[in-house]
């Protein structure tokens, strides 16, 4: 059933064919199926064999997937496994557009394939905890490995149509577990925004196909990247104008990156997107899918790497991104919106470095910043647990004391996104590794108008990213209690119903937790605690472990031909030898700075951030409104939309197109006949009988009479 | 092998006729007070009957050879003058003959219990429409193919007359007042085709004015006539009016037939006469129909999402989803005309389902209006599955067909203009907000209305119905080459065709 070929990336190096042994193919198979497998268990038979058995299913075949996954990671990294594709089934096949259900194995597969399934079994396993008083267990994880398996066929999809399914379906388990609490009129709500929201970035994407399509013929990535350079400096014309050929194509395709990922103008719906379970967030809002736009520009880099305006676009997308989500972030209460936010400005730098030509930096960012900010969502996950759903930072504090584990692994998830470390040595947090090797990529670039803006935006962003992580830890964790002991969590809703700000602002994380007891503060449950102590040790030590491989001495090799830098593309050399010290210092010196203002604005000063946010100053309301862009678009495309299909209704159709039409004058003459119908039905009957036998008496009339 | 059944092409397009009269038989020779039996006998013939002719177009499609773009099964007998009993099918057509054969056990099923006055008569009106359905798609005889085409919409007319709702007889009028607006043209232009060409052979008058062309001008007017017929059919915007409210009134099995057939004639009447017999005038009317494709597309869309009643909404989704076939057809390319084969086919799944899944609360609640719903996954899980899946296939999700009807016509469109798939792929914007915010206010939320606690989830019956569907959708989606497979090879030749025909 499989054939296993080696398709060498691109044309130019190709693999041995006999080097590869069919058990390499199987593996990758069977780590993507996996999921699925344990997906339609769980979903369709959830019931029959219960909560337990489905949960241990869809999580014991995740982890088969995540241990197969890294064998596959570790045979690429150590055991120069060359690059190949396992083609499963033909899909699409009409002339040149030839797609088929595919595996391909590359470095950017098979380092995708080990985050998105490590995050998620260890977000599988959270679930055990954090879900346990849910009554639809079954269908919560079928979700889980539904998304799972559609991201991994994302990752090693070999052409567009099966990047696209998983681009998709994605974002069909994101819709479905988005609205999970579909009682939630907010939560479906937040769900339909998400699916339509990618849907306008899946528009240009989809064009952006289509025009590759019609460019080169084909669909099939080993087949378009090495025609690409030859089609250098041709026009396209599209809508009447005529673009640089290659420039269209790339710019259409990140505008589906810029959906998925949630970048400025198509951000909206991530904030939203806090209505899901909180490990639905750390796995598919922070860790996985809202980075397949990342992936998506990386694996083309082919394509960018010719296509220097849509490069540009990127490059100041990530940049106003990363400093405009972070602005948002520092002003936000609710603890899921300030990761969320976090997650967006983060993506923003990836995209950045991609713009830029840092595409190694970028994955490399990708990774890491999987663990930790997985890691601090279910910390604050653990947090909302501890406090029985309760989700504004204004109501919690002195938590350090009743949460000893997760506040001392979000401290490591703060230091880690904060990117500590020491410049010119290798010691340091995950992020110091990948932000400044990003920072720095976009310095090399300083030249470029977009280069400088990207360092300057990564300067500002890393100062408010430091400021409102250390704010999230010492609001929660630090200072005084702001919440009460014996509160009685039955009363929990009625409790934020008279508080109706909060009530509004916040999405509350009200899964089903019907606890009786007295509303103190505690920690999670070792099953929860687990998954969170790992992926600290991956906040930890991803950075100094594979910074040689992503970024580092090794990164050729470990990159093969996966990633293609252009021969004038020197961002990630000079980046190791920058000259100005002054350039590796400043994250570390923003970094401490924003640390330092947000002790003074929580700790040594609490009262001036609530006379602050009390003022409402017209700053601080723009930013607390998130720059009022649902309001926005609200008006502009919801009300529009509403207008116009009333319009196009009650006014073209049943005045104009009726009223002309069947209703109208003309018809006079017919109208004896449409009361005799309405007599009584059995007209009808002879009506139609008389239509058919005098059409059909007609004919057989004017044929006869012309045979003769 | 196959053992070959002789006149296999006649045998199933009539074998439901065949049925019908065996029910009206068996009527009149049972006794006057045995109602009930009657009803159950006229049931299970019925079925039997559709599920016969299934397996008879199963066979004939296991049998079909898809090297070649020839007719097959062909059966010639000289009739009187120009005409004759001509039956052919080639890859474009087996597969219509299969969609309909395959639709038709799910309608007679979906009608089992919630059709209660004139059952016998309903059974009869579906297998005649069954037989005339099947005979548009294997006729290759112009005049064979009028009668069927026409006689077609009288059994169509008669389930919306007399099983429909309240506004039935409105619904039939305008549905009527339209196609015979249509047909009067397309009629003469037949007569005219026949009179001048000296024959009414499809397959030789395609040959004839593929050697010699009419002249441009006259192409444009037999264009036109042929086009009037079949827009209405499709229906394309701006008259497609009639079917919201003929969909609206018309009992679910109506609704599924209208939808997942009679709507796909107009396809395969242009793919069948338009491109290959005038080709130049296709070319010269081919930005009117790119245009009112994409209208279709958005226009139809947007209403949609402003739709109170759960049907009517289906009903504008399903012009919006026929906007992709046409500008697939037009844009004269393989890839779009694969792709609008296979969006009909799908679109003939996929909204079949829809209106099985409208009639599935209908019959409980015998109510179409979307806010009396709410929160219905709670209490109907297994149904709220099924209307999830179609929901989804309807907005073109990857992995189900809706998705490869879309991206392939969108995809031929593209080469014959850029801004028709920029329209169009903003409409696929659209049609996700209706149909999500469809799905949220009916099966989302909490249980207000008591009323909805009444009944309970999907019946074994109603599962049934569903599974043949559901494989359908996602095999389709899945493994889209099944219907390639057949069409490459007819497609291939009409596109070679009309290429030559246009000069390029």
């Amino acid at each position: 059933m499989l054939s296993t070929h080696a398709v060498a990336e691109i044309a130019h190096a190709a693999a041995p064919v006999g080097a590869l042994s069919s058990g390499a193919a199987t593996l990758v198979t069977v780590a993507v199926f996996a999921p699925i497998i344990g997906a339609a268990i769980a979903g369709f038979f959830g019931r029959r064999i219960g909560n337990i058995p489905s949960q241990a299913v869809t999580t014991g075949l995740l982890f088969l997937s995540c241990i197969l996954a890294w064998t596959n990671f570790i045979a690429h990294t150590w055991g120069g496994q060359a690059d190949f594709t396992v083609e499963i089934l033909p899909f699409i096949n009409i002339g040149d557009f030839q797609s088929a259900w595919s595996i391909r194995v590359d470095a950017l597969s098979s380092t995708m394939l080990i985050v998105v399934t490590s995050v998620s079994s260890l977000v599988h396993l959270y679930s055990w905890g954090y879900m346990a008083e849910d009554d639809s267990r079954p269908r919560f994880f079928a979700y889980l490995s539904l998304f799972t398996f559609a991201m991994l066929a994302l990752v090693t999809a070999a052409d567009f149509m099966q990047l696209f399914f998983g681009w998709e379906g994605v974002g069909l388990a994101s819709y479905l577990l988005i609205g999970f609490w579909f009682h939630k009129d907010s939560a479906s709500s937040a769900a339909i925004k998400a699916f339509v929201v990618n849907r306008v970035g899946d528009f240009g994407f989809a064009l952006g196909i289509m025009t590759v399509f019609w460019q080169f013929g084909t669909i099939n990535f080993a087949e378009l990247f090495p025609q690409i350079a030859a089609y250098q400096g041709k026009g396209w014309e599209f809508l009447g104008q005529t673009f640089s050929a290659l420039d269209l194509a790339a710019f259409l395709l990140f505008i589906g990156a810029m959906g998925k990922s949630a970048q400025f103008f198509l951000h909206t719906w991530l904030p939203d997107a806090m209505e899901g379970p909180t490990p639905v967030s750390a796995l598919i809002h922070a860790a996985t899918m809202v980075t397949a736009g990342v992936y998506m520009v990386c694996l083309l880099s082919p394509l960018f790497e010719y296509a220097p305006q849509a490069k540009m676009i990127v490059a100041y997308i990530g940049a106003i991104t990363a400093i405009f989500a972070a602005s948002i972030g520092f002003t936000q209460n609710d603890i899921k919106r300030v990761i969320a936010y976090s997650t967006c400005s983060q993506l923003g730098y990836m995209f950045f470095a991609a713009g830029v030509g840092a595409y190694q930096a970028a994955m490399f960012h990708l990774f890491t910043h999987a663990f930790f900010k997985a890691l601090l969502f279910l910390g604050a996950g653990s947090v909302i647990h501890g406090m029985h759903h309760e989700q504004d930072m204004r109501k919690m504090g002195g938590l350090a004391k009743y949460l000893p584990v997760t506040y001392a692994v979000m401290t490591i998830g703060t230091i880690a996104i904060t990117g500590l470390g020491i410049p010119y040595t290798q010691i340091g947090f995950a992020g110091f590794f990948s932000k400044d090797a990003i920072i720095e990529s976009a310095w090399v670039m300083h030249n470029t108008p977009q280069g400088m803006f990207a360092f300057w935006m990564g300067i500002l962003a890393a100062l408010l990213t430091s400021f409102y992580s250390w704010r999230l830890v010492a609001m929660t964790f630090w200072g005084k209690k702001h919440w009460e002991h014996g509160h009685d969590d039955h009363h929990a809703h009625d409790a934020h119903g008279h508080d109706a700000h909060a009530h509004d602002d916040h999405a509350h994380d009200d899964h089903a937790h019907g606890h009786g007891h007295a509303h103190t503060p505690h920690e999670s449950p070792a099953v929860m605690l687990i998954p969170l102590v790992v992926l600290a040790v991956g906040a930890v030590a991803a950075g100094f472990v594979f910074a040689p491989y992503f970024i580092g001495d090794h990164a050729h090799d470990f990159w093969g031909h996966a990633i293609f830098t252009a021969a004038n593309n020197h961002v990630m050399h000079d980046a190791h030898h920058i000259k100005e010290a002054w350039v590796k210092f400043a994250p570390l010196v923003v970094t401490l700075l924003g640390m330092a203002l947000a002790w003074y604005f929580y700790m040594a000063r609490p009262n001036l951030p609530k006379k602050m946010a009390a003022n409402e100053g017209p700053i601080h309301t723009f930013l607390y409104n998130k720059w009022f862009f649902d309001e926005i678009y609200d008006f502009i495309f919801v009300k529009l939309a509403r207008w116009l299909g009333d319009v196009f209704w009650k006014i073209l159709d049943v005045k104009i197109i009726d009223g002309l039409g069947p209703n109208g004058a003309a018809w006079t003459a017919l109208a004896s006949a449409k009361k005799l119908v309405k007599t009584q039905t059995g007209y009808v009957y002879h009506y139609a009988f008389f239509m058919f036998l005098g059409i059909a008496g007609l004919l057989t009339w004017v044929v006869f009479g012309m045979a003769h | 092998m196959l053992p070959a059944i002789p006149n296999i092409l006649s045998l199933t397009t009539f074998l439901p006729l065949f049925g019908a009269i065996v029910i009206l038989v068996m009527r009149a020779m049972a006794r006057k007070d045995d109602s009930e039996v009657i009803a159950r006998n006229a049931k299970w013939i019925s079925l039997w009957t559709t599920l016969i002719t299934l397996v008879l177009s199963v066979l004939m499609v296991l049998a079909f050879d898809k090297s070649t773009s020839n007719y097959q099964f062909v059966e010639h007998y000289k009739w009187f003058g120009p005409i004759s009993y001509h039956m052919g099918v080639d890859g474009i057509s087996i597969l219509f003959v299969l969609l309909t054969a395959f639709l038709m056990p799910i309608c007679i099923a979906a009608s089992w219990d919630s059709i209660k006055v004139r059952i016998t008569e309903y059974m009869v009106a579906f297998l005649m429409l069954e037989t005339l359905v099947i005979g548009v798609f294997t006729s290759l005889d112009l005049f064979l193919f009028y009668i069927f085409f026409e006689g077609g919409l009288v059994p169509m007319f008669l389930i919306i007359g007399i099983w429909g709702g309240k506004d039935r007889v409105y619904a039939a009028y305008k549905f009527f007042l339209y196609t015979l607006l249509g047909s009067v043209l397309m009629l003469a232009a037949m007569l005219y085709l026949v009179t001048t060409l000296g024959t009414a052979s499809i397959p030789e008058m395609t040959a004839k004015l593929a050697a010699a062309p009419l002249p441009v001008d006259v192409q444009g007017f037999l264009w036109f006539a042929f086009f009037a017929s079949f827009a209405v059919k499709m229906p394309m915007w701006p008259v497609h009016t009639w079917l919201p409210d003929a969909h609206v009134q018309a009992p679910t099995a109506g609704s599924v037939m209208l939808a997942g057939i009679l709507l796909k004639l107009g396809g395969y009447g242009f793919i069948r006469f338009n491109l290959p017999l005038f080709p130049d005038a296709s070319e010269m009317f081919a930005p009117l129909v790119m245009a009112l494709s994409v209208i279709a597309v958005v226009v139809t869309s947007l209403i949609a999402f402003r739709q109170t009643d759960i049907k009517k909404l289906i009903a504008y989704s399903s012009v919006a989803h026929m906007g992709f076939v046409t500008m697939g057809i037009f844009a004269g390319n393989a890839v779009g005309i694969q792709g609008a084969v296979f969006q009909m086919i799908s679109h003939g799944l996929i909204s079949g389902a829809l209106f099985l899944c409208v009639g599935v609360v209908y019959d409980r609640w015998h109510t179409r209006e979307i806010a009396f719903y709410g929160g219905l996954t709670k209490l109907m899980p297994h149904f709220a599955f099924v209307f999830l899946l179609f929901t989804m296939a309807n907005v073109g999700l990857p992995g189900t067909s809706g998705f490869i009807g879309e991206i392939t016509t969108m995809t031929g469109a593209y080469q014959w203009g850029t801004w028709v798939a920029f329209v169009a792929a903003s409409g696929v914007i659209f049609s996700a907000v209706y149909a999500l915010v469809l799905y949220k206010r009916v099966m989302f939320g909490v249980v207000t209305n008591d009323e909805l606690k009444k009944y309970p989830d999907l019946t074994a019956r109603e599962v049934a119905l569903f599974v043949p569907l559901i494989v359908g959708t996602i095999a389709l989606g899945v493994y889209p080459a099944f219907v390639f497979d057949f069409t490459t090879t007819s497609i291939d030749a009409l596109v070679a065709g009309y290429r030559a025909a246009i000069g390029g």
